[in-house]
C-alpha cells in the first residue's frame, strides 16, 4: 500500500466517469431542499424589515393569529437572551431583537397548513417601526458623524478614536517600508472599491424543521454543512447541540453562502411552538438576496514599489471591507492574502472590518481574496505597463515558489505559480492577434485551501462494493472525487464505489464544504478508512491461510501472500472476502477521524482577451484561459469546472454584480433582472490548463481547487479594459455607463 | 380572487366592465403571473382570454398585412418564416423577451398593455406602425399602438375594454425594419435603451421611415424628429448623425440602477443609428 505520489501509476484517479448523482440530478430524482415534505406538515413565511435601520416599537401579530389555518406566530421573544459573541450575531441576525439592522431582516415568522395562508398572515402581522439613520457604505459608515449601528461591538483590536462601526482591526507586516519604497524606481500609490457581491446559487435556502417541547428534532435542509447548521442552530435557540439531528439534502449551489444559517432555527421554533408540527420554509429570490449574506464590499488602498526591471521592493495595502451589520468582513483572509503572489521583503497590511445597515456577509468563494486581488494586481499590471514589462515575465520574477517567505509569514512549500505562469506563457490564448478595441489582461490569485474536523467511515458490502460515508455534502462532484481515491485504494473499479453523505447522527463532527476542503480532507479521510479495511482483509486472508498477516499484501483489489508465502496460495479478491466475511469474524468497515493539516495552496493565473464597444461601453468577453494548480486532479472534468466556475462569477462580480442601494438604505435589485450574474451567452468557452504539482500532505497529491479561481478574474477584467482603451477602471463593477462616461473623459481630454 | 376564462372577447370586456376590484387581463401570464408571484399586484378578477377563438392565429390579410390573436407567443412569430420575412425587427423585438421558455408564453399585447417604459416589443411595433382592436362593453375601436401607453403600468384603454386583435401593416415594396436594444448582458435582461426603425427606399432615398425609442421616456414613443432626420436622405453620415442627434433630443430618461442619464441618451443616438443601417439594409433586400 504506497501512500506516496506516484502519479504516472494510478489507475482510475484522473479518470473522468459520470458522477453517480448525476443521473438523480438531471431526471429531477434527486431532493433538493424544498423537496422535502411529509405528513402534516405547516408551512412558514418570514415578515421582513423594509426598513435599512428601525427601533421595533411593536409587533401586533393579532389579526394573523386570527386567521384560519394559522398555527404560530415566532418573534425574538420566543428565542432565549444572554447569547454572547457570533451565537448572539447570528442570532440577532436570524430574527431582529430591538432594532431592524438591514433591509430584509427578518422581525417576525408565522407558520400556517399552506404556503399561501402562511404568505397572507405575515402580511397580517402588523409592526411598528421609528426609523434610524442609516449607512450602507463602507467609507461612509467611518465617517465621524455616521450613526453607530452598535456601540461595543467593537473587539480588544480597535485602537482608541476609530468610530464605533469599526469592530476590528488588522495590523500586520515585516521589513522596513521605508527602505523598501526607496529601492524602487516606480512607487505607485492607487485607491479601489468593490462592491458586494451574492453567491448566486440557483436554489434559495429550504428547510423542513421540527421540534417539541423537549427541545429534540430534526431538520433537513440545503447547506454545505450539517454539523455547523446544527450548532449554529441549536445554540440561537438555546437547546443542546445534540438534540438535533440535521439531514442534507442536495445542494444547488451554495458558494460558501450555505455554511451559515438563516431560516433553520426559525422552523425548528416555528414547529416548537406549534406544538412539534413540521414546519417548512422556502426562500424566494428577493428574501435570498436582501437577507442571507453576500460577500463584503471593499475601499482599499495599495501602494507599491517597483525596480525598473520589475522586482517588487515595498508593498503596502490598506483594506476597509463592510459585511453588513455583523462583525466578520472577511478583512482578516484579505490582509493575508492580498499580496501573497510576491516574495517581497518590506510589506505591511493595515485591515477595518467595519458594521453598515446591510445583510450580515456570508462566505463567497475564497471570501477575502478577490478584492485585495483587484487593487494589488491591477496596481501591479499598471506597474508593468509604465516600466514596459510583460505582466507574465514581471510575475515570474517575484513569484512565490518552494522555499521563499509568504508575505503572511510562513514559508512556501512546493506551489505551482511558476508553473502556472509558465504555462499561461506558453499557452496559445497568450499569443493571439488582437483587433481594434480588444485587450488582454492577465492576473494571478492564490487561496491557502484547509483541513478541518473531518469524519468519515468505509464500508464493506457483502457483494465486495465499498461504501463510503462522508460528512461533506457533494457541492462539485466531490462523490465521484470520493469514489475515485476509494476505488484507487482498493484496486477496485470507480462503479463497485458507493458514496453517502451522512447525517449528524452517523459520523463524527465534519466541517462543511468550504475552504476547498472536501477533496482534501475528505478524500484522505476515505483513503485511510480504505487502508483500514484493507488491513482487516489482509488479516482476514491470513487467518485462512494461517501465516501472518503481515505476510499478506494487497494488490489489484486481491490479497496475496508474500515473502516466504508468496505463491503459496491463490489471491484473495475483495469480493470472495467479502462475501464470507459474516464467517470469519463479521463485518469489515474502516473510519477516519482528525483534523488534517497538511493541505497546500493552489495558485492560478488567467488571462482574459476583451473587446469593448466604444460607443456604448459593452464589454465583450472574446476569449479565458484558467491555469491552475490542482496538485493531483483526481477527476478532471470537475477540476476543470470549478476553474471554469470560478472565472465565470469573477467575470460577473467584475462586470455587472452588485448590491445597490438608495437613498432610503433599501435594496434596489433584489432579483436576478436586476441583479445581473452572467447568463451563458456572455460567456465564451473557457479554456483551462490543469498544472499538476502535488501536495507531499495528501496521499495522492491533492490540493483544493475550489476557490482560487475567482480571484483572478477581477484584476484581468481590468488589466485587459485597460489594455483595449488605455483605461484604468478602478471600482467594480465595471458596467457600460461607467466605461462609456471613462471613455468619455479620456476623449475630452 | 376569480378566475374566468370567457368565450369571446365581448364576454371578457362585460367581466371587466362589471368588475369592482383590481382586474387583470392573462395571456401568456409572463408579466401578470410573475407581479402576483412577486406581490406586486393581488387582482380580484383574472379574465384568461386564451379560451376565446382565434387567438393563437397568425393570418395573412388580402392586402399583404398580418392579423394576429393576443394570444399569438413570441416562439409562434419567430418560428413563422412569412412574417418573419416581413417584419424581421418587429418580430426580433418580441423575440429577445425573456428565455426560451418565456416565448412559448409571452405575447405581444401583453408587453404593449404591460406599458413598461422598457417592453422590448413596443417600439417595434410602433415603427411598423401597428393598430389594436380594442373591445369594450359599447364595442370596438382600432388604436395605433403608440396611443396605447401613456405611462409606466398605464394604458389610454378605458375599463372594460380589452385589446382583441393586433394588425400589422403590409409589408409593401423596398421596405426594411431593425429593433436593436442595449443590455449589459447578451440576453435575460431588460433594455436599457431600445430602438426601433422601419423606413421604405426609392433607390437609394429614404422616403418613408418611423423611428420609436424604448426605455428613454415614462412610455415608448414615437420620434418624428428623428424620423424626419432619414426621409431624404441616403442614410448617409450626415443624415445618421441627424438621426442621433435627434433620438438623443427626445430622451427624457430617468438614473436609475440599470442606467444614467447620460448614458442612456447617448446610447439612443448610437442604437438608432445602429438599426437604422439595418433597416436600411434589408429594405435593400439583404436578408440578414
Amino acid at each position: 500500500m504506497a501512500l506516496d505520489n506516484k502519479n504516472n501509476e494510478f489507475k482510475v484517479i484522473g479518470s473522468t466517469p459520470n458522477r453517480p448523482d448525476g443521473l438523480d440530478k438531471v431526471t429531477g430524482r434527486a431532493r433538493f431542499g424544498a423537496d422535502i415534505s411529509v405528513p402534516g406538515m405547516l408551512h412558514g413565511a418570514v415578515v421582513r424589515s423594509p426598513h435599512a435601520h428601525a427601533k421595533i416599537v411593536k409587533i401586533d401579530a393579532s389579526k394573523a393569529l386570527a386567521m384560519k389555518g394559522v398555527k404560530a406566530v415566532i418573534t425574538r421573544a420566543d428565542f432565549p437572551e444572554g447569547l454572547e459573541g457570533e451565537d448572539w450575531n447570528l442570532q440577532e441576525n436570524a430574527m431582529a431583537g430591538e432594532k431592524a439592522l438591514y433591509d430584509g431582516h427578518a422581525v417576525a415568522a408565522v407558520a400556517a397548513t399552506s404556503p399561501l395562508a402562511a404568505r397572507d398572515a405575515a402580511k397580517l402581522i402588523e409592526v411598528e417601526y421609528e426609523v434610524l439613520l442609516h449607512v450602507t457604505d463602507v467609507d461612509e459608515a467611518m465617517k465621524d458623524g455616521a450613526p453607530a449601528i452598535r456601540e461595543g461591538a467593537a473587539d480588544y483590536s480597535v485602537p482608541e478614536g476609530l468610530h464605533p462601526n469599526v469592530v476590528r482591526f488588522f495590523d500586520t507586516g515585516m521589513g522596513d517600508l521605508d527602505k523598501g519604497f526607496a529601492e524602487a524606481d516606480l512607487v505607485v500609490e492607487r485607491s479601489y472599491t468593490t462592491e458586494a457581491a451574492h453567491q448566486g446559487y440557483i436554489e434559495p435556502h429550504a428547510c423542513l424543521g421540527q421540534m417539541g417541547a423537549d427541545g429534540r428534532g430534526e431538520l433537513w435542509c440545503c447547506t454545505q454543512g450539517h454539523w455547523f447548521i446544527r450548532r449554529m442552530s441549536t445554540a440561537v435557540l438555546g437547546v443542546e447541540t445534540t438534540n438535533i439531528r440535521v439531514t442534507p439534502s442536495e445542494i444547488g449551489g451554495g458558494f460558501g453562502g450555505k455554511t451559515t444559517i438563516t431560516i433553520e432555527p426559525l422552523s425548528l421554533a416555528l414547529s416548537r411552538k406549534a406544538g412539534g408540527a413540521p414546519v417548512k420554509m422556502v426562500m424566494n429570490r428577493g428574501e435570498v438576496l436582501r437577507a442571507t449574506g453576500p460577500t463584503s464590499s471593499a475601499s482599499m488602498d495599495i501602494k507599491m514599489g517597483m525596480t525598473k526591471d520589475g522586482k517588487i521592493t515595498a508593498a503596502h495595502g490598506t483594506f476597509r471591507m463592510q459585511g453588513g451589520a455583523f462583525p466578520g468582513a472577511p478583512v482578516d483572509v484579505t490582509t493575508m492574502l492580498a499580496f501573497a503572489n510576491y516574495t517581497i521583503e518590506n510589506v505591511h497590511h493595515i485591515g477595518y472590518d467595519v458594521i453598515t445597515n446591510r445583510p450580515k456577509q456570508a462566505a463567497y468563494r475564497a471570501p477575502g481574496a478577490p478584492m485585495a486581488a483587484f487593487a494589488v494586481e491591477s496596481t501591479v499590471d499598471e506597474m508593468c505597463r509604465t516600466l514596459g514589462l510583460d505582466p507574465i515575465e514581471t510575475r515570474l520574477k517575484n513569484a512565490s515558489r518552494d522555499g521563499t517567505r509568504s508575505t503572511f509569514g510562513p514559508k512556501f512549500g512546493p506551489v505551482g505559480l511558476v508553473e502556472s505562469l509558465e504555462a499561461a506563457r506558453d499557452h496559445a490564448n497568450y499569443k493571439m492577434p488582437l483587433g481594434p478595441n480588444q485587450g488582454r489582461g492577465v492576473a494571478s490569485g492564490y487561496w491557502m485551501n484547509w483541513g478541518g474536523e473531518t469524519s468519515a467511515s468505509v464500508a464493506m458490502s457483502e457483494d465486495g462494493t465499498v461504501t463510503v460515508s462522508v460528512g461533506t455534502p457533494d457541492i462539485g462532484g466531490s462523490r465521484a472525487s470520493m469514489a475515485l481515491m476509494a476505488a484507487e485504494a482498493f484496486g477496485i473499479a470507480y462503479e463497485n464505489v458507493r458514496v453517502n453523505i451522512s447525517d449528524t447522527g452517523a459520523l463524527g463532527v465534519n466541517e462543511p464544504t468550504h475552504g476547498s476542503r472536501a477533496t482534501y480532507a475528505s478524500g484522505l479521510a476515505t483513503i485511510k478508512a480504505a487502508e483500514e479495511c484493507i488491513t482487516k482483509m489482509c488479516k482476514r486472508a491470513a487467518d485462512k491461510w494461517g501465516i501472518d498477516a503481515d505476510a499478506v499484501i494487497w494488490e489489484d483489489g486481491s490479497a496475496k501472500p508474500s515473502g516466504p508465502n508468496a505463491g503459496e496460495f491463490d489471491p484473495l479478491s475483495i469480493g470472495e472476502i467479502c462475501a464470507e466475511m459474516g464467517e470469519t469474524g463479521g463485518p469489515i468497515s474502516g473510519h477516519y477521524e482528525g483534523s488534517p493539516t497538511g493541505f497546500s495552496g493552489s495558485f492560478g493565473t488567467h488571462v482574459v482577451d476583451v473587446e469593448i464597444d466604444p460607443e456604448t461601453g459593452h464589454t465583450t468577453v472574446l476569449r479565458y484561459l484558467v491555469v491552475q494548480d490542482a496538485g493531483k486532479a483526481i477527476h478532471p472534468a470537475y477540476v476543470e469546472g470549478q476553474f471554469q466556475g470560478g472565472a465565470a462569477q469573477g467575470i460577473g462580480w467584475a462586470l455587472n454584480e452588485e448590491y445597490i442601494y438608495g437613498e432610503d438604505g433599501r435594496l434596489q435589485n433584489p432579483v436576478f433582472l436586476d441583479y445581473r450574474i452572467p447568463v451563458a451567452s456572455d460567456l465564451p468557452m473557457i479554456d483551462t490548463v490543469i498544472v499538476e504539482v502535488p501536495n507531499p500532505g495528501h496521499p495522492y497529491g491533492v490540493r483544493g481547487v475550489g476557490e482560487t479561481g475567482i480571484t483572478p478574474p477581477l484584476p484581468a477584467l481590468a488589466n485587459a479594459i485597460a489594455d483595449a482603451t488605455g483605461l484604468r477602471m478602478r471600482g467594480l463593477p465595471m458596467t457600460p455607463p461607467k466605461i462609456l462616461a471613462a471613455l468619455k473623459a479620456q476623449k475630452n481630454g | 380572487m376569480r378566475f374566468h376564462s370567457p368565450a369571446s372577447f365581448e364576454d371578457a370586456a362585460n367581466i371587466a366592465a362589471s368588475a369592482t376590484g383590481v382586474t387583470r387581463f392573462l395571456a401568456g401570464g409572463t408579466d401578470v403571473l410573475v407581479q402576483l408571484r412577486a406581490d406586486i399586484v393581488e387582482p380580484d378578477d383574472l379574465i384568461d382570454v386564451k379560451q376565446i377563438a382565434g387567438v393563437k392565429d397568425i393570418t395573412r390579410r388580402s392586402d399583404g398585412g398580418w392579423d394576429l390573436g393576443v394570444a399569438v407567443a413570441g416562439a409562434e412569430m419567430t418560428e413563422h418564416a412569412a412574417l418573419m420575412a416581413d417584419w424581421p425587427g418587429l418580430v426580433e423585438g418580441m423575440g429577445l423577451i425573456g428565455s426560451t421558455q418565456v416565448q412559448g408564453r409571452a405575447t405581444l399585447v401583453g408587453n404593449l398593455c404591460n406599458a413598461s417604459p422598457a417592453g422590448d416589443a413596443s417600439p417595434g411595433m410602433m415603427a411598423a406602425g401597428v393598430t389594436v382592436t380594442v373591445t369594450g362593453p359599447n364595442g370596438t375601436r382600432e388604436v395605433a399602438v403608440e396611443d396605447v401607453p401613456t405611462a409606466p403600468g398605464r394604458t389610454s384603454l378605458e375599463k372594460g375594454e380589452v385589446v382583441s386583435a393586433v394588425h400589422i401593416p403590409a409589408r409593401g415594396a423596398n421596405g426594411g425594419d431593425a429593433y436593436l436594444r442595449f443590455i449589459p448582458r447578451t440576453e435575460m435582461d431588460i433594455a436599457v435603451v431600445g430602438c426601433g426603425v422601419n423606413l421604405r427606399l426609392d433607390g437609394d432615398i429614404v422616403t418613408e421611415a418611423r423611428v420609436a425609442l424604448g426605455a428613454v421616456a415614462p412610455t415608448a414613443r414615437l420620434v418624428q424628429d428623428a424620423a424626419d432626420a432619414i426621409i431624404g436622405t441616403t442614410l448617409d453620415d450626415a443624415a445618421l448623425d441627424a438621426l442621433a442627434a435627434a433620438a438623443e433630443a427626445a430622451c427624457m430618461p430617468i438614473d436609475d440602477k440599470r442606467g444614467t442619464i447620460e448614458f442612456r441618451t447617448d446610447v439612443a443616438g448610437v442604437l438608432a443609428k445602429r438599426a437604422a443601417k439595418i433597416a436600411y439594409a434589408r429594405a435593400k433586400g439583404d436578408t440578414k
